[in-house]
């Protein structure tokens, strides 16, 4: 038991980094993504064009490798160096933008042309229209594959102790050879689990907010 | 006697589809004109140059005589066959126009009620953003409308959880909220059970003893008959026939017509 208590509380040194990863990602990435959501709409060709090759590019590669590119190529091209913790960020950024981006532009597809055509008609400004009467439904539509993407993020996070940034993973990596025991990874797991635990909550509550009316 | 609509030399394709073809007619104030005609015959697509919905090529359009097309460059696209002067449209100012688009209300086939908001909602909703009414005001006058379409114990519910009969009045209703001068309805009961049309048809009837402006298309001949003051038949994009129902419904002159009436009256 002492063991167990004293594992968490090294273990937890990492909790605040893989919390900071992930409210980071969530708090840059969700703008990020609805720009590109739009960038990815747009009727300009050119910039459709692009934002279809990054999204391919970002959903078609491995993420380690996207985390590694990025903190390394700066050095190897320029030989410049920059932080870590800056690095992970960007990558993390620009790596789920681009999966909510998808996510919001299924949302923002799903709503009937009726909805804006019937607001039109009665009125309401663009943005009126956007705020007041496709938003909320857009919401309700992606909560499921947001929980999802959300849930992934708070355990990619652990993907950060590959250019040396010392989250909850690395930490009981460097524990267990220590020790030579697989406690520490229990423990490891036992927290992630506990955060997806409570972003599974969170999210049911706000699908159980918006479950007052169906979409038909 | 005011002309609230007029549509004069209306032009709308759809890439090479003429889907309206040189289509001219007016509504006076206080008058019914019912659209009949086969699928595909463009009647939608009038109701939606009309609502803005649909940028039309040719022609004008005129709302309480404020004219939708400022001015008509000429262009040699269109061929010769449907604007003689080959010219193409450009709509007035943004101002005019979105005084023109809150002067007519648009009654959709599937209703188009906006589902995450109540039914009373629905109708404030546009009160008070578009009419800066307030809360009060809006709640006041959304109830009286509602309970005049039948649906005061409906006030608080969602539309998912209202009959399709409902929904389409709650639809109405939310129209009748912007107090439009005109009032276009697309099919609005095609998408009923036949048992809930009934209900529908009867608060069109009772705006149109309201003396309200209305344009109706319709598959129902028997109700067209009875509401409207004016019958339109369209075929492929083109006026056929006009005229008072007893004349364009009981002794049609145009043999396209006789036909069209004959598969629907069977
Ligand atoms: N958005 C669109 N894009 C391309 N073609 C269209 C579009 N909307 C309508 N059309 C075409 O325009 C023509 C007229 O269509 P419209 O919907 O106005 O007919 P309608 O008389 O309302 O028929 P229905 O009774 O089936 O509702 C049809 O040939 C249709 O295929
Ligand atoms: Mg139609």
């Amino acid at each position: 038991m002492d063991d167990f208590l004293n594992l968490l509380k090294i273990l937890s040194e990492g909790l605040g980094t893989t919390l900071l990863i992930f409210i980071l990602t969530l708090i840059l990435g969700i703008p990020a993504g609805i720009l590109v959501a739009i960038a990815r709409n747009s009727k300009c060709k050119l910039v459709n064009l692009i934002t279809k090759l990054y999204i391919l590019i970002i959903r078609g590669t491995p993420m380690m490798l996207q985390i590694i590119f990025i903190y390394f190529a700066p050095y190897y091209l320029f030989n410049v160096t920059y932080d870590r913790f800056v690095a992970i960020i960007i990558a993390f950024v620009v790596n789920y933008a681009a999966y909510f981006a998808e996510i919001f532009r299924s949302g923002i597809l799903s709503i009937p042309k009726g909805q804006k055509e019937a607001a039109f008609t009665l009125g309401f400004s663009k943005t009126q229209t956007f705020f007041r009467i496709l938003l909320p439904q857009i919401v309700k539509r992606i909560l499921p594959a947001m929980s999802n993407e959300v849930i992934s993020l708070i355990k990619t996070t652990s993907l950060a102790q590959i250019i040396g940034i010392t989250e909850i993973f690395a930490l009981a990596q460097k524990q267990a050879s220590y020790q030579f025991s697989i406690l520490p990874l229990c423990v490891a797991g036992l927290m992630y689990l506990v955060l997806c635990t409570i972003i599974t909550y969170a999210f049911n509550k706000a699908e159980k907010k918006y479950s007052y009316y169906t979409i038909t | 006697m005011s002309k609230i609509l007029e549509v004069q030399n209306l032009v709308k394709k759809f890439g090479d589809n003429y889907a309206i073809k040189n289509v001219s007619f007016s509504v006076n104030e206080g008058e019914v004109l019912a659209i009949i005609g086969s699928s595909g015959s463009g009647k939608s697509t009038v109701l939606r140059c009309i609502n803005q919905l649909e940028k039309i090529d040719a022609g004008n359009i005129k709302i309480c005589g404020d004219s939708m097309i400022k001015e008509i460059k000429t262009e040699n696209k269109l061929p010769k066959k449907y604007d003689s002067k080959n010219k193409k449209v450009v709509y007035t100012d943004k101002e005019t126009l979105n005084k023109m688009n809150l002067e007519c209300g648009m009654v959709f086939q599937n209703f188009n009620l906006f589902p995450h908001l109540t039914v009373l909602e629905n109708v404030t909703e546009a009160m008070i953003q578009v009419l800066k009414k307030s809360k009060d005001e809006a709640d006041k006058e959304g109830t009286k409308i509602l309970t005049r379409m039948g649906l005061e114990a409906k006030i608080n519910q969602y539309p998912c959880n209202l009959s399709g009969g409902e929904q389409q009045r709650a639809s109405i209703a939310r129209t009748l909220a912007i107090n439009p001068k005109i009032i276009f309805m697309d099919e609005p009961t095609s998408a009923l059970d036949p048992e809930l049309v009934g209900e529908v048809l009867k608060v069109v009837k009772q705006l149109a003893s309201e003396k309200r402006t209305m344009v109706i298309v319709t598959h129902e001949i028997g109700f067209a008959r009875e509401i409207a003051d004016r019958v339109i038949f369209m075929s492929k994009g083109e006026i056929i026939e006009e005229g008072k129902p007893e004349e364009v419904i009981d002794n049609p002159k145009k043999e396209r017509t006789k036909e069209f009436l004959q598969r629907y009256l069977k």
